[in-house]
């Protein structure tokens, strides 16, 4: 109760002071000041309302940056439409929750008390109580008997309506509206995009770094130890040499292996049918590939590009198929993908498939992964993705 | 004329040219000065990198597409770090032989390398083991390609690779003449016209699918 009253206090006092000193400029600023005024309300009331019900009121205010300075900040708070209806529900709550409800809780008070003291006062003088009128100790006595109960019902019930009510408004006024929760939402999305697109453009830059820097090398090795074999006679020396020109070959095979793993070249330059074409060709069991998709967003593509992938190693690994297909279309703005072998099923994401991450970075594109692979087989993995960004 | 962003690279391809006794006549390190040079003067073979700066992606590929365009006569061989038939069509589309596509890493088969070259400038087609693999791979089953028995269709990736017949045939450890009979069969089977260098057509035929 102390809250409104200083609340309204506050207010008043503030809007007197700078509707005094409108005609000069400090006085406008401190109006502008006042959804702050509002925001501070906002705050404290919500930890009130923390104190009383069991899930409090969650905050309606964006999420700032850490980076932003102080008055930013304030700048921002200032203009959010939060702040406002912290303010007006300062407001209400000054002019007539909080006299409303000091007046029922006055009476309230009043009526209990004399009802208490009832016996006392009509010992001595006549009390008037309603239509009754009490004169002795043991009519006072019968009276708080009989009412006293009524009473402290009756008005506890009142004053719990009145909590409730003002409980209810203060969760109407300072909690998030709907938009609000929805802008939350969205920012929590964008967060995790911002996240697989920064994966990405990790992922890039590790590529560049190994086809600049490594590979460069390694292709000079080669070249230089084909150089050498040229001018060595036959012997002990030359066979190390091409020894050594087959190593440095194998460990660029292997590189290239793990740079596809990493951020494979095709799907950047030729896009998604290209790459899963290559990754179909590379598995020891036939996979007929159909897709009829255009160009799509980057972190797209390498989500899809990735699924498959993945998916097929497993098939290789673990399905005793004989051959596999892969199908992939958009419909309505959704890249749809399936990955159908003809082996034993059995199989399930999570527990080591590798496919748990990729789940991970689907869902952060707001795209889903199913697997349906009974036992027995066959097993059949469809992928659903949008096929814009932020979706 | 050589292209290729890495400076080790370019040293190391020129010095193997060098003892070969070719000519460098220019060296670059971008696609666009190599369009430029190119078209100043044009040499006999131009030796590119299929990703070059400015965007690190597949710049080297399209200039040997534009040079092809512009500039038919000159035979083209793209090296690459990382090679895929994907990447193929954009130099076949305008194609008609004198082009090549490896791995770096065959640079270092020195002897290997130079014969790529040589073929590459009489108007062959040399196209990577690794290339034609994944082409193999892809069994297409529509296409001219068709008529062919699994033989002549390995016959024709050895072709691809920018084999000769003595090669092909101790390759698949078969004669010389065998090997013969076979290419016959299948410039017969793609209806390959007389006059045209056969030879280079039905690798094309091959590669295009």
């Amino acid at each position: 109760m102390p809250v409104g009253a200083t609340a309204i206090g506050v207010l008043v006092g503030l809007a007197a002071l700078s509707a005094l000193l409108s005609p000069i400029l400090i006085g406008i600023l401190m109006l502008t000041a006042f959804p702050l005024i509002g925001a501070a309300i906002g705050w404290m009331e919500r930890w009130r309302a923390g104190l009383m019900l069991v899930d409090g009121i969650s905050s309606p205010h964006a999420q700032l940056p850490i980076a932003l300075s102080l008055k930013q900040r304030l700048s921002f708070r200032r203009r959010e439409q939060a702040s406002m209806r912290a303010l007006g529900y300062g407001f209400v709550l000054g002019v007539l929750i909080w006299p409303l409800s000091a007046l029922f809780a006055g009476i309230s008070a009043t009526i209990l008390l004399t009802t208490l003291a009832a016996p006392i006062i009509a010992a001595d003088d006549e009390l008037g109580m309603g239509p009754w009128t009490l004169d002795t100790a043991g009519e006072g006595l019968l009276f708080l008997v009989l009412f006293g109960p009524v009473f402290y019902v009756f008005s506890s019930y009142l004053l719990g309506v009145i909590a409730g009510a003002e409980a209810s408004l203060a969760k109407a006024m300072l909690g998030p509206r709907q938009e609000e929760l929805q802008r939350n939402l969205a920012e929590l999305r964008r967060s995790r995009l911002d996240l697989v697109d920064a994966f990405e453009t990790e992922r890039a830059r590790i590529e560049r770094h190994l086809h600049d820097g490594v590979q460069q090398r390694l292709v000079g090795l080669t070249m230089t130890l084909g150089l050498a074999e040229l001018d060595l006679p036959d012997g002990e020396g030359r066979r190390l040499v091409v020894k050594a020109h087959s190593e440095a070959e194998a460990a660029l095979a292997d590189l290239r292996a793990a740079v596809r793993g990493i951020h494979p070249r095709v799907l950047v330059d030729h896009g998604l049918e290209a790459a899963v074409r290559e990754v179909a060709d590379r598995m020891p069991l036939p996979v007929t590939v159909q897709l009829s998709t255009t160009r799509l967003p980057p972190p797209i593509e390498a989500a899809a590009y990735f699924v498959v992938s993945e998916a097929l190693a497993n098939v290789a690994k673990h399905a005793q198929a004989t051959k596999c297909e892969v199908s992939g279309w958009v419909d309505r703005e959704r890249l749809v993908i399936t990955i159908q072998d003809d082996g034993i099923g059995g199989a399930r994401l999570g527990a080591g498939t590798g496919l748990t991450g990729l789940v991970t970075r689907l869902d952060a594109l707001g795209g889903t992964l199913d697997v349906d692979s009974p036992p027995g087989g066959p097993t059949r993995l469809r992928m659903e993705c949008p096929c814009r960004l932020g979706d | 004329m050589l292209a290729e962003d890495s400076l080790l690279l370019r040293e190391g391809l020129a010095s193997i040219l060098d003892r070969a006794g070719h000519d460098v006549r220019d060296s670059v390190g971008d696609a666009d000065t190599l369009l430029a040079v190119v078209r100043k003067e044009p040499p006999d073979v131009v030796i590119t990198d299929v990703r070059m700066p400015p965007g690190h992606s597949d710049e080297g590929l399209r200039a040997a597409a534009a040079i092809r365009a512009e500039l038919p006569a000159i035979g083209i061989l793209v090296l690459s770090q990382y090679v895929a038939d994907a990447y193929l069509s954009t130099l076949l589309e305008t194609t008609t032989g004198g082009i090549g596509y490896l791995l770096k890493d065959r640079v270092g088969h020195v002897t290997e390398f130079l014969e790529s070259l040589d073929r590459v400038a009489n108007g062959g087609t040399v196209v990577d083991p690794e290339v034609v693999r994944q082409l193999l791979a892809r069994r297409r089953n529509d296409g001219p390609l068709a008529a062919l028995t699994p033989r002549e269709l390995e016959v024709l990736a050895l072709m691809a690779e920018g084999r000769v017949n003595a090669s092909i045939a101790e390759q698949l450890v078969v004669s010389e003449a065998a090997v013969r009979k076979h290419v016959g069969n299948i410039f017969a089977k793609l209806r390959l016209e007389e006059g045209l260098d056969r030879r280079v057509s039905a690798v094309l035929t091959y590669l295009r699918g």
